[in-house]
């Protein structure tokens, strides 16, 4: 038969289980090595982003300009901290709140949003 | 002119003729079948994309005198016999030149199957579309991507039992990796007689996962285990997404030769997306070129469905074997899940290992669906995907090595 491996054509049950338990062998092992190489991988760009703001500041020696501090948009009233909780989810539960009170986001000051778990 | 003879002759010409001949009937049967398949797919809307085509290639393949689809022929190819043409000309090695020009259209379309092309295109699509993210966040969950293989090789050594022979076997194991272009890779490499029966149960149950899996997932796992909220994940870096496809063709590749076509095409689509040059190609890949290789694929693995080759206790045989592999793959998704459940001491929720079946990305909402209805505040799709992408590969890995050991 075309591209077939006639001598396994029949194979006996022994042979089937053999097969069958190299087979499910080989897909954990091939996807066990692979997860090493993802998280080697990530370790690796991990440390990279880790070495990149460590090496910045050392490369100028001139006394460094003032930081400046980006404009904040207009209505903004200071940084709000997330904790566990997705951008996104913020903005629906700020978006959620001043429907609730009538009024505008901007006349409405956030501090902090934080994930309660449930117990 | 004898007018009466001419019409007894376009009478027993015409195809209506054929259904009164030798096995006619099988033909008819075959009809309804693709009607119902019709049926489920425009109405019940399972799969529809590949049903529709499926169903209409197999109403097409079914009418006699219609000549679009030729199984001697194609018999004769795989088996490298000679082949008698309809005007008497031995063919004794056939090749695809002469096919074109021997077969009828469905036979054409049919090439890019048995040489691979479609499937291996269809994988294009799915790279384009597919978010490696949450699997480089979360890479443990590779492992719940090979769990998910079981019933790959429980189905394949029941079929072996049921005296498949071990080609075969392994076509129908595949069925349990819940992914079509695979399945139908594997099929036309090793058991191309199948590859109707194997094409139908595949998606078929891929369209039924979110019946099959619910109640295994009950049954595999405590209400407590499925109440785990899990943590979010780090964020995957641009750099990360843009070197994994490359990392993971030269590595699964190198591993196993035999899975190139497959892992190639997934990993070049999904760089088309993620590299952020190739936008056009990744829109093509995911949209125009994926739903014109859809319309190939399906028709011309519809034409396979042959009366005298479709109707036989193996395709009943293929559809319960299809089953348990489905069924059997979600279960060692989920143990591999409660495995990680207990290891994390409790922080990994076992419901997403039932998406390491692949089926992207059914598989993870049906374990988001089931995880939210135990707790309304839990959202495990994200979770659930990388389980889900880690089947993909995982899937093509056991489809590569079955194809080592029974491929020529």
């Amino acid at each position: 038969m075309n591209g077939i491996n006639e001598a396994l054509l029949h194979p006996g049950v022994g042979t089937g289980a053999v097969i069958a338990v190299l087979g499910y062998a080989v897909v954990f092992l091939g996807l066990v090595m692979l997860l090493a190489v993802v998280a080697v991988m990530g370790k690796v760009m991990a440390s990279r982003r880790k070495a990149a703001p460590a090496a910045a500041p050392a490369a100028p020696e001139a006394p460094a300009p003032a930081p400046v501090e980006k404009p904040k948009a207009k209505g903004t009233a200071g940084e709000l901290k997330l904790y566990n909780v997705s951008e996104r989810d913020a903005a629906l539960v700020m978006a959620i709140v001043a429907h609730k009170l009538g009024k505008p986001v901007n006349e409405l000051r956030f501090r902090s949003i934080k994930e309660v778990e449930e117990k | 002119m004898n007018i009466m003879e001419t019409l007894g002759k376009l009478a027993s010409e015409s195809g209506f003729a054929g259904f009164l001949a030798a096995g006619g009937w099988k033909n008819l049967i075959m009809i309804a079948l693709a009607c119902v398949l019709l049926y489920l797919g425009i109405v019940k809307k399972f799969e529809p994309l590949l049903l529709v085509g499926i169903a209409f290639g197999c109403l097409l393949t079914n009418l006699p005198g219609a000549g679009m689809y030729h199984l001697d022929m194609w018999d004769a190819y795989v088996a490298g016999t000679s082949y008698t043409t309809a005007a008497g000309e031995v063919i004794e090695h056939l090749s695809f030149t002469d096919i074109i020009h021997e077969g009828g259209l469905l036979d054409i379309f049919y090439i890019g199957v048995k040489a691979g092309v479609y499937p291996s295109l269809i994988f294009m699509g799915v790279g384009a579309m597919t978010d490696f993210g949450p699997l480089l966040a979360y890479p443990k969950s590779l492992l719940l991507g090979a769990a998910a293989q079981l019933g790959v090789f429980v189905a394949f050594f029941g079929a072996i039992l049921l005296g498949f022979t071990g080609p075969e076997a392994a076509s129908i194991g595949i069925i349990g990796g819940a992914d079509g272009p695979t399945a139908i890779f594997l099929t036309t490499k090793l058991a191309p007689q199948l590859l109707g029966p194997i094409a139908i149960a595949a998606y078929s149950y891929m369209a039924l996962i979110p019946m099959i899996q619910p109640p295994i997932m009950k049954l595999m796992t405590t209400p407590a285990m499925r109440q785990v909220k899990m943590e979010q994940r780090r964020e995957v870096s641009k750099t990360e997404k843009i070197v994994f496809p490359i990392v993971v063709s030269a590595f699964v590749i190198l591993l196993l030769p035999s899975t190139a076509p497959l892992i190639g095409c997934l990993m070049l689509g999904n760089l088309f997306r993620e590299c952020g040059v190739t936008d056009r190609l990744s829109d093509t890949a995911q949209n125009a070129l994926m739903n014109i290789v859809t319309i190939f694929l399906a028709t011309s693995v519809g034409a396979t469905m042959v009366a005298e080759r479709f109707l036989s206790l193996n395709t009943i045989k293929i559809v319960v074997l299809g089953l348990v592999a489905f069924a059997i793959s979600t279960a060692g998704g989920l143990l591999g899940g409660r495995v990680m459940y207990r290891l994390s001491g409790g922080k990994i929720n076992p419901l997403i290992g039932s998406a390491g079946v692949s089926a992207v990305p059914m598989a993870a909402r049906v374990s988001q669906d089931v995880g939210r209805k135990y707790n309304k505040t839990n959202y495990l799709l994200m979770h659930a995907m990388g389980p889900n992408v880690a089947g993909v590969i995982g899937s093509a890995i056991a489809a590569g090595f079955l194809l080592s050991v029974f491929g020529g």
